[in-house]
């Protein structure tokens, strides 16, 4: 089974997202650690985009705050290097399809593999593109993480029927941000998942609240955060990781309710 | 399993939620596209709304000047709106009418997308809204006042360089948030398929005229058909009804800003690389890390970091070509064109005037030149001054 996958078989998992080098990558090492032993089950670490156009404005804002400072893809994986001797929660990296492809598809993954991490999300490499991605991060033993989103409809059981590590449905229309409303019918969508594979389901974009994270992971196996977790970065900098910890503990308590 | 794809180049990358959004669109556009009634209302919009077919207009003055080849104008900007981009927004607002919406967003630079666009919604009773750079609704002021005058809501875009990129990420973040009543009406042949062959087959009536025209008037085919390229849309419309003729020379003419040895460049062919991005395959100026570089020209029509994949396969088979043309040579030309014929073409248009300025006095008399002056220059008027030293004002 794969580390991703096994991350979601001890009950409801937490998946927790970092944009590295925000502010700086020191940083970023620092709340990886913290989040980890907070009870972050998988890290998500966005490598920064200069047009992350999926993106809503607390992870845009992010994403700009880390390339002004100069963060190069090659110093993330010299910082993931390091972390990975004393932090061992499966990682992915979240990015855009530019950054990958331009690095070389295959040096990026190998690369990525030999640092130890776990998976690749790109949000802009839908379904019917993953052909060009997904092979190498088979062949590299990395999940290419899929998703399914609110209007999906009938491509939720093709796309879940060959997702890998966990799936990644989207919980409402929209770009990544903290909501006061999710959808309603993301149940429906999960049960649709399940009827197809035992690959896990997590949902994301929108979650803030530790009630909002109870409500999505009753209906999947777990939930991600993003921007909520950005939002205090972005608010603390520097001495962000005792704050973010502390979230992170109390949105994984609010998962774990329901066992 | 993937679409839309020119070469190696084209695609669909955009997230998940936007794909039932382009699947449904390619559906309606397959059904409309070969429909009598469709393409009979669209002709109808074409000949009575904006006015066509532009008119191909023998450049006399300009062909003595420059003692070589002929040189002919294709008119786009006599069209209503005054550029070429109301034949694609005509289709497309059609298009999205007949699928049921009832609501049209779009990006815009100059601000001649967007008003074509606030036009069109006006005119068929949708609703409206338009993405634009801040930094572009300061330097267009005049096209964000029509916008609104014809009824559409202005969006200022303040994110990353607060341009034309810009505009068409927030315009794709817009549609993400809101598919189920609203169609995006992307303005060049860029983005996720089926937007690059969409916008192509609307544009497409451009090279379909000139063929007619220059037949007529000569009797023969054009020995090169130029055009200004950002995107690209205007270029694949004089480019396509001549992509079968081999020995008609394609030249597609970029935006070079101040120079292509500069970082103050929209060049895409000459100084971008192979990446993905804005929903497509294609290549791109960016930097080593795939990170997409703030781009600049003094047209903000071509300020774009990206060129349309058909282009970009085109240019990869040998089929077109593609030169930059500088700030300096594009205001050149675009006095130039005022003086030796009284007509101010946009200064997007102005980078293929510059071109055959070029070109023509090494071909000989009996060879043909065409370009396609795809808007008029009313809009520039302003910055071309200020570039010049002169402040004007109302």
């Amino acid at each position: 089974m794969s580390r991703l996958k096994e991350a979601f078989s001890g009950g409801k998992a937490f998946v927790a997202f970092l944009t590295c080098g925000d502010p700086d990558l020191e940083t970023t090492e620092r709340l990886i650690q913290s989040i980890a032993e907070a009870g972050a089950d998988v890290i998500e670490l966005g490598i920064p985009f200069s047009d992350p156009t999926a993106e809503g404005p607390i992870i845009q804002a992010a994403n700009l705050r880390a390339l002004s400072n100069g963060v190069t893809t090659d110093d993330i994986f010299q910082m993931v290097r390091r972390v990975r001797k004393t932090v061992s929660v499966p990682l992915v990296f979240m990015t855009y399809a530019n950054v990958v492809f331009s690095y070389g598809t295959e040096r990026f993954l190998k690369t990525a593999s030999e640092i130890g991490m776990d998976g690749l999300i790109l949000p802009d490499v839908p379904f019917e593109e993953k052909e060009e991605f997904e092979p190498v991060c088979k062949q590299y033993g990395m999940d290419f993480i899929s998703f399914v989103s609110p209007t999906s409809h009938d491509r939720v059981k093709q796309i879940a029927k060959e997702a890998e590590g966990f799936l990644y449905c989207v919980s409402s229309l929209g770009v990544t941000g903290v909501r006061s409303e999710l959808s309603s019918g993301i149940g429906e969508i999960t049960a649709l998942v399940r009827e197809v594979t035992d690959t896990p389901v997590a949902i994301g974009f929108g979650i803030s609240t530790p009630e909002q994270a109870e409500k999505m992971a009753a209906i999947s196996d777990g939930v991600i955060v993003g921007s909520a977790i950005v939002r205090i970065v972005g608010q603390h900098g520097r001495g962000a990781a005792p704050h973010a910890a502390e979230y992170v503990r109390q949105m994984k308590e609010a998962v774990r309710r329901l066992g | 399993m993937s679409k839309g794809r020119f070469g190696v180049h084209g695609g669909q990358y955009i997230p998940e939620t936007l794909m039932t959004a382009v699947i449904e669109l390619e559906q309606a556009y397959n059904h409309y596209k070969d429909d009598p009634q469709f393409n009979a209302e669209l002709t109808e919009l074409f000949n009575n709304y904006a006015g066509r077919p532009s008119l191909l207009y023998f450049a006399e003055n300009m062909t003595k000047r420059l003692g070589g080849a002929k040189i002919y104008l294709k008119r786009e900007d006599l069209n209503h709106t005054g550029a070429h981009k109301i034949n694609n927004v005509l289709g497309q607002v059609l298009l999205a009418k007949k699928m049921g919406k009832t609501r049209v967003i779009a990006e815009t630079g100059a601000g001649q997308h967007g008003v074509a666009t606030a036009t069109v919604a006006a005119l068929m009773g949708m609703e409206c809204e338009i993405f634009m750079g801040e930094e572009d609704t300061k330097r267009q002021a005049l096209n964000v006042y029509k916008m609104r005058l014809l009824g559409a809501k202005v969006n200022p875009v303040t994110s990353g360089t607060a341009t034309l990129k810009d505009a068409v990420s927030e315009t794709m973040r817009e549609w993400v948030g809101r598919i189920a009543d609203t169609h995006y009406v992307l303005g060049s042949v860029m983005g996720p398929h089926p937007f690059p062959t969409i916008v192509r087959d609307f544009q497409a009536v451009i090279s379909k005229e000139i063929k007619e025209q220059i037949l007529q008037k000569e009797g023969r085919l054009p020995d090169a058909v130029l055009a200004c390229v950002g995107g690209g849309s205007n270029a694949i419309g004089a480019f396509y009804h001549f992509i079968g003729d081999s020995s008609v020379r394609l030249i597609g003419c970029e935006a070079a800003g101040r120079g292509v040895e500069s970082f103050e460049t929209a060049a895409t062919i000459a100084t971008g690389k192979l990446g993905i991005f804005h929903g497509m395959k294609s290549y791109f100026c960016q930097d080593e890390y795939g990170q997409i570089a703030p781009v600049y020209s003094i047209s903000a029509g071509l300020d774009y970091p990206g060129i349309g994949p058909e282009h970009a396969h085109l240019h990869d088979i040998g089929r077109a070509e593609y030169v930059a043309i500088t700030d300096d040579e594009a205001v050149e030309a675009f006095e130039y064109l005022s003086r030796t014929e009284g007509v101010i073409p946009a200064i997007e248009s102005a980078h293929a005037v510059a071109y055959a300025m070029k070109l023509a006095p090494t071909m000989a008399k009996d060879q043909i030149i065409v370009v396609n002056l795809s808007g008029r220059g009313d809009k520039d008027c302003a910055a071309i001054a200020r570039y010049r030293g002169e402040e004007l004002s109302e």
